[in-house]
């Protein structure tokens, strides 16, 4: 990479390097400085051969930080590559190569310092480069190691640059430069309150660079620019081991100390005239360890008494490294302002991951609300369900490599699949049992757990993937804080898609009008001429054929394993019995507060998803006391139970 | 009165009988009585089935009797099993670092036993503080108020709530699962003190019995275990046998008419969850010294459905249904799970029991719950339906 890009500058030198000036003679004059340069003088050499202006410059002061540059026993000097004994030398003007002993010459080994200071200079003529990739990767290294002396360049090279990207780049991070580096204050508070309105992550390592502080401990407060002075018992123990590491008090004896201290003191069975045998007793212990130290046999105990006296008679501060205070205020000023953007932002992504839960659950439940609101049965083998699509999924991928093609063939497919499977579990267990409703729940059980077992058998127990195309891999990312995967947002539009297919399903055709039908009264739609068994079975297959369609969309970004079912069964139940029965309305309502709540709760405690989840559970259990039949209740006669 | 009651009730009788000569057989048979016919750990296996068969006979009453499905029995077994480990836990631990403190030159403080403790028992999820929930921990009366107050407790607070918003059906099956899954999810969490998923474990030693070999202290649980079945079988069908059954099936039955016949039915329901919930809670902590080892997995909501599963199999509604089916199934569950029983060659594929035994149970399951929905226990009644037509 290297030497590629040697190459290219080679290149690119090449044609002026013929009739322009030559640096040889100029790398003579400071012949003596450049073969053995020190940090402190070796600046002005430096700022000579880059005054110069020569386009061999950058390739010189290049080498010469790599060590490439040696010098001929005349004084003259090249750049070269040694091979062995030989070296091949290159002229510093006109590029010939020739080969030479390598004895005759001496290689220069600039220390690390002055490579450093090259590297600076190197800097002016990088940012100014006409290659861009060569100018990003100069702005790159700023922005990974800024430094004061790189800001004059940055800022001259603005003007020139070509590139809009790469200009704004350079804007943002002379900014960022100035707002540490700037000689005066008025121009680094103008930088630093410019930064308030930048969410990025530098920009807030930025402030927190500038406003980075020092906590000591001392008899009175220190001149400087003080942060603040802290209560020192806020965390006592703590405050007075910092006491301690500063040399102001004594080390606290710790109970293992102490321990010590009066085993090492055993005269006759016997420490400072207590017997061994009371030495369970922490008050004994105590009193034996001072009579110890009055004794002057120990140190002093120190006690909470005397630890909190130690503390008081100091001053606690915190003291910024930035020694302008009208810098530090804009800082805090600025840094406050920042994070109220960051918080802002932060609650924007969880809003947006609230939002994409919800439609997970939405999609996992829809199916089993309509079933529970048409046919009042639970289906406990949803959850098996949603694994069969998402496996159906997987199978489709076996055949199809191409992953766009098998998502859309996989779709449709698992519908069809869980939809038979529906129809098939309809007729054959659910039909048999309708108003027993506890019954259907335990014989969904058994289908549950032998589905399950099923697919363990079948696929094996490790998981499998279900890989998303191309187009869907990524995150959509406003900035910094504000991200979220494509695959998030496809399961979002597919959600909406199936509340809107679903809602003109029920209002728009005649099924809609026969499921409504038998929702609110089957005794009724049955002597209106329709066939409520029909309604059940075709009903039972929709819900289970959404069901598949959720499977293959949570398998794109969580595993496809046989218990992926059981994860979101219960809250899917959850989500119907929370949305209330029978309405799509309100499954979408349950799902929006079920989502909205549990990531609602993660935030407050972000460690913990087991805890966000549990608690959601207590308060859906609350919930349903005061209002037993969901958000959105069905009215009238077909509320009856 | 008690003799009227075992005279309206005869199977009552013969479940004692056969429990009896059962707890006899194994007793001659053990390793403890010099017989080598049964293992320590199939004594071990014999005595958890009966625990099993008392958290059955509380479903039973719960579901079968009152037609409350509930799905977080097994949640109240399984705190039990908590409750009785934190002090099995404490006490040992309590007497082993007692034990290494010994040898110090000086004699230990009572917070030096307790922070060790503490580091021996938390050292696992990276902490040495006793959590608050451990308060009682060092004392074993307070323990055993606990295997019974806790579940009661949470039955009592979670059944107020639900029976008074007259949640019933499927929906009470769905919110009992919600608060098993809660709790068991609780149970996961490393920061709550039980030890998250690494749950308690070294419950078959005894502390104070350390003499006495696992082969009698088996003996003695499994004893323990048959006693507090029968016990707990007697209470339960003398509690059904009167008035008071009677109202608890007509609540089965028709919920809404015995409402209207001015009975409290919430009260009912209320008594009946909670009173088996503390049942089960006593199962369970005669379970876990037994099985030497409580983690959260043990309480997931699969576990209280499984119990559902034994029951319908077993026979709803009959007590002795109930231990029927916990001890056909979970024995059952245990050979084919286990390894033991036969694979099928089917010429092209093998059936290994170990893979399909769940499928079996499943199909079973609904297979039951189609066609035979009196269970196993309906076979009694074909049998005493005969020797009536006989007569």
């Amino acid at each position: 990479m290297r030497s590629a890009l040697f190459a290219l500058i080679l290149m690119v030198c090449g044609v002026p390097a013929v009739t322009a000036q030559t640096l040889q003679p100029i790398l003579q004059t400071y012949a003596g400085e450049i073969a053995k340069p020190s940090r402190k003088s070796v600046g002005e050499t430096i700022d000579a051969i880059a005054a110069s202006g020569l386009p061999q410059v950058t390739v010189f002061l290049e080498q010469w930080s790599e060590k490439n540059i040696w010098q001929r026993n005349d004084g003259i000097f090249f750049v070269g590559t040694a091979a062995g004994d030989s070296l091949t030398i290159t002229d510093v003007d006109t590029e010939a190569k020739t080969t030479a002993a390598k004895s005759d010459f001496k290689q220069l080994k600039p220390n690390g310092g002055v490579r450093r200071l090259i590297g600076t200079a190197l800097v002016q003529f990088q940012l100014m480069d006409p290659d861009l990739s060569r100018r990003e990767t100069a702005v790159a290294s700023i922005a990974r190691r800024p430094e004061a002396a790189q800001l004059a360049p940055l800022l001259a090279s603005i003007d020139g640059e070509v590139d809009a990207n790469l200009k704004a780049r350079k804007t943002q991070l002379a900014n960022f430069l100035s707002a540490s580096f700037a000689k005066n204050t008025e121009d680094r508070i103008a930088a630093i309150d410019s930064l308030s309105t930048d969410t990025s992550v530098e920009a807030r390592a930025v402030l927190n660079q500038i406003l980075t502080t020092t906590t000591g401990v001392a008899l009175a407060a220190p001149e400087g620019n003080i942060a603040a002075t802290l209560d020192p018992m806020l965390d006592a123990e703590q405050s007075y081991t910092a006491l301690v590491d500063a040399n102001l008090a004594a080390p606290k004896q710790t109970g293992g100390d102490i321990k010590k201290a009066l085993e090492a003191n055993i005269v006759n069975g016997r420490i400072a005239g207590f017997p061994l045998g009371q030495m369970d007793d922490p008050m004994v212990r105590q009193a034996a360890y001072t009579a110890l130290a009055d004794a002057g046999l120990v140190p002093v105990l120190i006690t909470q008494e005397v630890r909190d006296a130690e503390l008081s008679k100091h001053v606690f501060y915190k003291v910024y490294d930035e020694p302008n205070v009208e810098v530090t205020i804009a800082a805090e000023t600025a840094r406050k302002s920042a994070d109220n953007r960051v918080a802002t932002a932060q609650f924007a992504d969880l809003t947006l991951d609230a939002l994409s839960l919800a439609s997970i659950f939405f999609l996992a439940a829809i199916g089993l609300a309509i079933t529970f609101g048409v046919m009042g049965v639970i289906n406990m083998a949803h959850g098996e369900f949603i694994m069969m699509g998402a496996y159906t999924g997987y199978v489709v991928q076996l055949f199809i490599p191409n992953y766009t093609v098998s998502i859309f063939v996989a779709l449709p497919l698992a519908f069809a699949v869980t939809f038979i499977a529906g129809v098939v579990m309809e007729r054959l267990v659910i039909r048999r049992l309708y108003h027993r409703p506890l019954e259907t729940l335990l014989a969904t059980f058994g289908i549950s757990i032998a589905l399950q077992q099923l697919a363990k058998n079948v696929f094996g127990t490790q998981a499998r993937p279900l890989t998303s195309p191309d187009w869907l891999a990524g995150a959509w990312v406003v900035n910094d804080i504000i991200q979220i995967s494509y695959i998030r947002i496809a399961i979002f539009i597919l959600a909406l898609l199936f509340l809107g297919l679903i809602i003109y399903i029920l209002k728009r055709t005649r099924l809609g009008l026969e499921v409504r039908a038998v929702t609110q009264n089957p005794g009724m739609a049955s002597s209106m001429g329709i066939n409520p068994d029909r309604i059940n079975m075709l009903t039972f297959g929709l819900g289970s054929g959404i069901a598949g369609i959720a499977g293959v969309a949570i398998g794109l970004y969580a595993k496809v394993t046989s218990e992926m079912g059981s994860d979101y069964i219960v809250q899917s139940f959850m989500t119907v019995v929370v949305g209330g029965v029978g309405n799509v309305w309100g499954t979408l309502a349950g799902a929006a507060m079920i989502g909205f709540g549990q990531k609602g709760i993660e935030w407050l405690n972000p460690s913990n998803t087991l805890a966000a989840q549990t608690y959601m559970i207590l308060f859906v259990i609350l919930f349903i006391q005061f209002r037993p039949k969901g958000i959105v209740a069905l009215k009238g006669r077909a509320a009856g139970d | 009165m008690e003799r009227t009651f075992i005279a309206k009730n005869p199977s009552v009788l013969w479940f004692l009988l056969g429990l009896s000569v059962f707890t006899l057989l194994v007793s001659i048979f053990s390793e403890a009585a010099g017989s080598a016919v049964i293992s320590t750990s199939f004594l071990k296996t014999l005595g958890k089935t009966l625990c099993l068969c008392l958290v059955a006979i509380a479903m039973d009453v719960v579901w079968g009797y009152c037609g409350i499905l509930s799905l977080g029995h097994f949640a109240f077994f399984g705190i039990g099993g908590y409750a009785i480990g934190m002090w099995l836990m404490y006490a040992r631990t309590k007497d082993i670092v007692v034990g290494s403190l010994e040898n110090n030159i000086l004699p230990p403080t009572p917070d030096e036993v307790t922070t060790a403790i503490g580091s021996q028992i938390f050292g696992v999820v990276g902490s040495s503080d006793f959590p608050l929930i451990w308060a009682f921990s060092h004392s074993l009366t307070l323990q055993l108020l606990a295997v019974v107050l806790v579940p009661g407790l949470l039955a009592l607070v979670f059944g107020w709530l639900a029976f008074r918003s007259r949640v019933t059906g499927v929906y009470l099956s769905i919110l009992t699962q919600a608060m098993t899954l809660a709790l068991s999810l609780y149970l996961f969490q490393n920061d709550t003190g039980l030890r998250g998923n690494n749950g308690l474990s070294g419950l078959q030693n005894i502390p104070g019995l350390e003499a006495v070999s696992q082969a009698t202290l088996s003996l003695w649980f499994f004893w323990a275990s048959a006693f507090a079945l029968g016990l707990g079988y007697v209470f339960f069908a003398w509690m059904l046998a009167g008035k008071f059954g009677s109202v608890i099936r007509a609540i089965r039955d028709n919920e809404t008419r015995v409402r209207f016949l001015g009975y409290h039915v919430e009260t009912y329901k209320l008594f009946i969850f909670t009173t088996t919930a503390m049942i089960a809670g006593i199962a369970g902590a005669l379970y876990y010294p037994q099985a030497g080892i409580i983690n959260p997995a043990e309480i997931a909501p699969i576990a209280s459905i499984y119990l559902a599963v034994w029951v319908a199999i077993g026979g709803r509604g009959r007590l002795y249904g109930a231990v029927i089916g916990a001890v056909v199934v979970s024995l059952m569950s245990s050979w084919f799970t286990g390894g033991s029983a036969p694979d099928i060659n089917l010429g092209i594929y093998i059936v290994k029991w170990t893979d399909w035994w769940l499928v079996l149970l499943g199909l079973t399951f609904v297979a039951v719950t189609l066609f035979f929905p009196k269970g196993i226990g309906g076979l009694f009644d074909l049998i005493s339906s005969r020797q009536e037509k006989q007569q």
